[in-house]
């Protein structure tokens, strides 16, 4: 059975392993190797066995074919409605197959799924929403990643991805000492500016455990001090674990189960170690689908919640504002047309609408909503993994035309987006469509409008 | 013939209908997995009801949903189907004389003219799902001979009983059709996608549950469907 050396069915477990996948550039050779890998039939038809249970196949078996989920699809529109494109015929031309063949598939069917898998669909789970029969093809495409993954078909990022979960229980090579050493320079570069100002790590028992996606200390460090600030300024009783402390999961991206279990545990054992009375995570739609509310499943617990209450940053904003906690100068209301990116993750899969808007309402003075919007908004066209994929580019670039033409009917240019995909694929589709609108997280926006009080000042000299 | 179409043919009709219709409930719900779902059924179950409820509730009315309200023709055409193929057996005033004389008892009854309506409503609503099939490049692209099968299956007793019925030609010749292919739909429920006759519900309930339980159900009003 040929298995590549970069491509093949064992996840990425090392460090070596690891490097050796980063040094192939654009995974040049591993698709290389791709063309050649066998499938294995045995196991796939196991997996299925095992794990396709009747509600996938009811959900194969009864889908009228009434093509009412094509619409639905920010895909099927920005392909000029190209039928290939109607979700449930990516769903039955892919998955649909391999069950009904028992998972007798060959290599250019694998990579033929593959290539719908992530490059057409992003697993926003809105066909769901408008099916009559309630066949959620976003969760049957996020267990054909899984048949995918087990059978080494995952494109390259993702692998990389999901072994940096398995190593780093981070998606980025951030060490515990990386994250702590970060913390502390933050806190030490803040301390001018805001006396008092704290990042602390491994408090026992506090109010709120921070978790956050380890773009922020290894890219953004300035998110880390907008986070510290508005805590301080809040009053909040607050820490970061100096383990467990990665909320994101390309494991989860990629269909690997076992990373996305080692990832979650990581950070419950970190609520368990620390006992906070609750969590509060970034501003991330992903972070917070995988760890708070995908999470404890993959964990085995039996609740189907984490070890204590958790809470995405817009509810903490929320509250925050709604309780005077966070004191907003009205004058400083933002004046301009404003909209805002409601994240299929924390939106559409996780019910936090409401929170969104209240907190529009204390920010704008003229707030416009997207159509459609709350629920049924579309994807920003880079979630499910695809802002990251090269081999997808062109589609993922002509998906973002769906959000471009969104924006642009609210009339506003400023595009409040507190999600990292979200936001990154709202800058790349401004940077390829050049509409001139800018975009940003809540964190910078707070700073901006917060009421600082006096004895949180730094001293005069 | 007659004897045999409505006498031992129609007892396995209604035993194949009725005790295969209960076992995919039985298989579908033992098949429900907390783990591989994601759903914790037996753990939140007041906030599963609740999503259940709503997710077939919305659903059950014609432009209930933002789907349904966005493709109003294809909603009257599905609503008027499915009224039809439910309704009109059931309290057409043939079957319920034939109820009596049978086996004693028989349900309220509509007139011939709502009867007539009502099938003539389902045969244009399925001429009018064909046609959609054909046109429309996003559904003929996911059709297959089955769903023209399965079309078929459904609507032909209701054209047979409407031939019988106006005894255009042979009247035993429609009639023991109109019975045959009656028995045919019922044993086709459990066995073919026919079988959304219950998997609907069940679909529609888990969806909902997931939503009502997992995925926001227990942070907001509940899913807008």
């Amino acid at each position: 059975m040929p298995e590549g050396t970069l491509c093949n069915k064992i996840p990425v477990n090392t460090k070596e392993e690891l490097l050796t996948l980063l040094a192939d550039k654009s995974g040049k050779t591993y698709y290389e190797e791709m063309n050649h890998l066998d499938v294995d039939h045995a196991a796939l038809k196991t997996t299925l066995d095992k794990s396709c249970k009747s509600r996938i196949r009811t959900w194969l078996e009864i889908c009228a074919h009434c093509g009412m989920c094509a619409d639905s699809c920010f895909f099927y529109l920005a392909n000029n409605k190209d039928p290939k494109q109607v979700p449930s015929y990516k769903i039955q031309s892919t998955l649909g197959e391999i069950v009904k063949r028992n998972g007798n598939v060959d290599n250019a069917f694998m990579q033929k799924t593959m290539d719908i898998a992530w490059g057409k669909c992003t697993c926003c789970n809105r066909c769901g929403m408008y099916c009559p029969f309630g066949i959620d093809m976003g969760v049957m495409f996020g267990y054909l990643r899984g048949l995918c993954f087990s059978q080494g078909f995952v494109p390259w990022e993702l692998k990389i991805g999901s072994g940096m979960h398995r190593i780093y229980r981070a998606q980025m090579d951030v060490t515990s000492e990386d994250w702590v050493d970060t913390c502390q320079w933050r806190m030490e570069e803040n301390a001018d500016d805001w006396p008092g100002l704290e990042i602390p790590i491994d408090k026992e028992n506090a109010d709120i455990i921070y978790t956050v996606n380890a773009r922020e200390p290894k890219h953004y460090p300035e998110d880390l001090d907008e986070a510290a600030i508005l805590f301080h300024l809040a009053g909040e009783n607050w820490t970061v674990p100096s383990v467990g402390w990665e909320e994101t999961s390309l494991a989860m991206f990629a269909g690997d189960w076992e990373g996305c279990r080692l990832q979650v545990q990581a950070v419950y054992d970190a609520m368990e170690r620390l006992k906070p009375k609750r969590m509060v995570v970034t501003e991330c739609g992903h972070a917070y689908r995988a760890t708070v509310i995908e999470g404890p499943y993959w964990a085995g617990l039996k609740s189907g919640k984490t070890p204590v209450p958790s809470f995405h940053y817009v509810e903490w904003v929320a509250e925050a504002l709604r309780t005077g906690k966070l004191k907003l100068d009205p004058s400083k209301k933002i004046k301009e047309p404003v909209t805002y990116q409601d994240s299929c993750n924390y939106i559409r899969n996780a019910g936090l609408s409401d929170c969104a808007r209240e907190i529009m309402s204390y920010i704008a003075e003229d707030f416009r909503e997207m159509r459609p919007n709350r629920e049924h908004n579309f994807c920003c066209g880079g979630g499910g993994g695809m802002n990251g994929l090269g081999r997808y580019r062109e589609e993922r670039n002509v998906g973002l035309k769906v959000k471009r033409d969104q924006i642009l009917a609210t009339g506003a240019k400023l595009v409040i987006s507190p999600c990292h995909n979200c936001w990154d694929a709202i800058r790349d589709l401004e940077e390829i469509y050049k509409v001139g609108i800018r975009w940003s997280f809540l964190k910078p926006i707070l700073l901006k409008m917060v009421i600082v009080p006096d004895h949180m000042k730094p001293v005069e000299e | 013939m007659y004897d045999f179409v409505t006498g031992p043919l129609a007892w396995l009709a209604f035993l194949v209908f009725f005790v295969g219709v209960v076992v995919r409930v039985i298989q579908y719900i033992r098949g429900l997995d907390w783990k591989l779902d994601r759903v914790t059924y037996t753990v939140n179950v007041s906030y599963g009801i609740k999503g259940a409820l709503r997710s077939i509730f919305f659903w059950l009315f014609p432009f209930g949903t933002r789907s349904w309200r966005s493709y109003p023709f294809l909603t009257l055409l599905v609503f008027s189907f499915h009224i039809g193929i439910l309704f009109t057996p059931i309290f057409l005033i043939a079957h319920n004389v034939l109820l009596l004389e049978r086996w004693g008892f028989s349900f309220w009854t509509i007139t011939e003219a709502a009867a007539d309506f009502m099938t003539f409503l389902v045969l244009v609503s399925a001429i009018f799902l064909v046609l959609r099939r054909i046109a429309l490049p996003e559904v003929r692209i996911i059709t297959i001979a089955y769903d023209y099968l399965m079309l078929a299956v459904a609507v032909a007793p209701f054209f047979t009983g409407l031939m019988a019925h106006y005894q255009s030609g042979n009247y035993q010749f429609w009639l023991i059709l109109h019975i045959l292919s009656g028995e045919i739909m019922l044993m086709a429920i459990p066995f073919t996608k026919l079988s959304h006759f219950v998997g609907f519900f069940l679909s529609r309930g888990q969806l909902g549950m997931d939503y009502g339980i997992k995925r926001g159900g227990m942070k907001s009003k509940g899913l807008d469907w």
